[in-house]
């Protein structure tokens, strides 16, 4: 909960967060090491200086940070921990929802649990499908479309075996699909990370959610140009949104144009924990107005209104999060945290 | 001392021509952006470039465009030198280093990394993209100047060269967008309208609002890869800088890491 300075409790659900494990025993090969280190730099630069961790805790930190960052020192209500497998990086994977539903356990009220399946993987993707949701019942899955597999350097989400998948997804129930478009990685000849293939997908499948995280930046035109026409496409602020700190009026630019293209309705807050902790984000989001002339040239405002609704209550709809129960239940379920 | 200023002589020569260089995805020089870590003139004449990019992942036709860039800036030398030009710490670096010793060109080593990759089309792209950003700029430090929408597009090359602004963005971007202009449409004539669309079209005043939009978001897009790469690149010099294992974070807060290229963005 994060309580505003005049006083006002603001329901917060995190809909990007991560439980990983980067550390160096983990990195299977140098691209290991790279990612977390690109995710390092990442973090160095764009966090306010007192936000800054040091390496070794940020290539592995334990299940009490990510609690006390959270929920404790951080506003979030609820956290939607996301799943990204990495395994030609990573010998035990990079953040497993193994490890996810482990951390969740303690504190079942505080955490969404999202799989992830590689559609590559053929029948058997779909049988993993099914077992995320006979064993942990997952209401959203996150698709990392650069992700490696073998002599594959990404895929598409119009590809015919991930059809299949999301056909099954549509039929078990599994209706939030988060999809990572975000920054330049790993495109050689093909862009793994164009957003276009959001488009058709999302079109021929009216009964799942896509959300965008990243906002398809640095494609933020063509990302707000689908997410116009789609009814079902929705943008994820994580990466965009700690842009706030280090250049203010230029996230002013992003969230007028996700504001006048979506509408206050289709945007979702996003810390991307670790690499940013959302107590800051939380407070320079609420202390925030869109410098004048970019508002008036776009005639939107970012009201408390709007940002209630993008903190929480439209991640709230897409996860049937009934808001008031929520908050019963989570004042009846005091957190305890291993003495330092 | 002849020696010596000869040397000097070279040395700037060799960065202002390595200045020459713009990162294709941002319109920034590579020398601004920090990328050429090291450039020196030896006792022989030859140079060496050390280039280095912000991510190991930085996307690779994106080296390979910079890399042929400084191979051209390189080729411009007045003294016509050897030169070796080493790419560190990315993801393709080995093969390119390879390559270049082998003495390829760069559209051999592309072509075998990048199999179906057309790197004119993409240098015609990225040119696209400058040539709006640097028009955009120019066209929004007229307006806050209080022209109308029809002052500005009446305008010709003659009265585009005599407009000043304060020091900024516009100010910065102006000569740099009549270079992009007259490298586009080489036959135009003075008093045609300096700004037109990228296919040449004329936008009326009325359409100038919707048209600045759309400059906007191709801008919006290029700053989000500049301030992320200005941010990155700030960090992994500071990495470098640090010669006893990594900074920790008394490091970062008691300032001892070393700054050398603060972001300006």
């Amino acid at each position: 909960m994060y309580r505003t300075p005049e006083g006002k409790d603001i329901f917060v659900v995190d809909g990007h967060t991560h439980f990983w494990d980067g550390s160096p025993e983990n990195q299977k090969n140098i691209h290991g090491k790279q990612f977390i280190e690109c995710f390092y730099a990442y973090h160095t630069g764009l966090s306010p200086k007192d936000q800054l961790w040091e390496k070794s805790k940020f290539e592995k930190y334990s299940a009490d940070d990510l609690y006390r960052d959270l929920f404790i020192d951080g506003p979030d209500d609820v956290a939607i921990v996301q799943s990204t497998y990495l395994r030609d990086f990573y010998k035990n994977g990079f953040n497993t929802i193994e490890r996810n539903a482990e951390v969740a356990k303690r504190y079942p009220e505080r955490f969404i649990v999202n799989g992830a399946f590689d559609p590559r993987d053929g029948e058997k993707a779909l049988e993993y499908i099914h077992f995320l949701k006979e064993t942990y019942d997952v209401k959203g899955v996150k698709m990392y479309t650069a992700e490696w597999n073998g002599a594959s350097k990404g895929w598409k989400l119009t590809d015919p075996d991930a059809y299949k998948c999301f056909e099954l997804c549509d039929k078990l129930g599994i209706r939030n699909i988060h999809v990572h478009k975000g920054p330049t990685i790993i495109p050689l000849s093909k862009d793994a990370f164009d957003v276009h293939d959001v488009d058709h997908a999302a079109t021929d499948f009216q009964g799942l959610n896509w959300i965008v995280e990243h906002c398809g930046l640095p494609r933020l035109d063509d990302f707000c140009w689908i997410a116009t026409q789609e009814t079902n496409v929705y943008g994820g602020l994580a990466v965009a949104l700690p842009f706030i700190h280090a250049r203010p009026r230029y996230f002013g630019e992003v969230i007028a144009e996700l504001l006048f293209w979506l509408g206050p309705e289709k945007i979702l807050f996003g810390s991307d924990y670790a690499i940013w902790t959302p107590r800051w984000l939380v407070e320079k989001f609420w202390a925030y107005q869109i410098p004048e002339d970019i508002a008036a040239e776009r005639g939107v405002q970012l009201t408390n209104e709007i940002k209630e609704k993008i903190l929480g209550l439209n991640a709230a709809r897409l996860y049937n999060i009934d808001i008031e129960a929520k908050k019963k239940a989570l004042a009846s379920s005091p957190f305890s945290i291993a003495a330092e | 001392m002849a020696t010596a200023s000869i040397s000097d002589g070279r040395e700037k020569e060799l960065w202002r021509r390595l200045g020459e260089v713009n990162d294709p995805e941002l319109d920034e020089p590579v020398t601004e952006m920090g990328f050429v870590e090291r450039a020196q003139v030896k006792g022989d004449g030859g140079v060496d470039v050390d280039f280095r990019l912000p991510t190991y992942w930085c996307s690779p036709n994106f080296a390979f465009l910079m890399l042929d860039g400084v191979r051209k800036a390189l080729d411009q030398l007045s003294w016509s030198p050897a030169y070796c030009v080493k790419l560190h710490d990315h993801m393709f670096a080995d093969e390119v280093n390879r390559g270049l010793e082998a003495g390829k060109t760069f559209g051999d080593i592309f072509a075998e990394l990048a199999d179906d990759q057309d790197l004119g089309a993409l240098r015609e792209t990225f040119r696209m993209k400058a040539f709006k950003r640097r028009q955009e700029a120019v066209l929004r430090g007229l307006k806050a100047h209080g022209l109308t929408a029809w002052e500005i597009l009446g305008m010709g090359l003659p009265a585009y060269d005599v407009a000043r602004f304060e020091p900024g963005e516009a100010a910065r971007q102006k000569p740099r967008y009549r270079a992009a202009l007259l490298e586009r449409f080489p036959s135009r004539r003075a008093d045609d309208p300096v700004f037109v669309t990228w296919d040449g079209q004329q936008v009326s005043p009325t359409g100038l609002p919707a048209y600045l939009g759309e400059l906007r978001a191709v801008r919006i897009n290029m700053e989000f890869n500049g301030g992320l790469c200005r941010g990155l690149k700030h960090t992994r010099y500071k990495e470098l800088g640090v010669v006893d294992g990594e900074p920790t974070l008394v490091d970062f807060i008691l300032d001892r890491v070393p700054d050398r290229a603060a972001p300006t963005a």
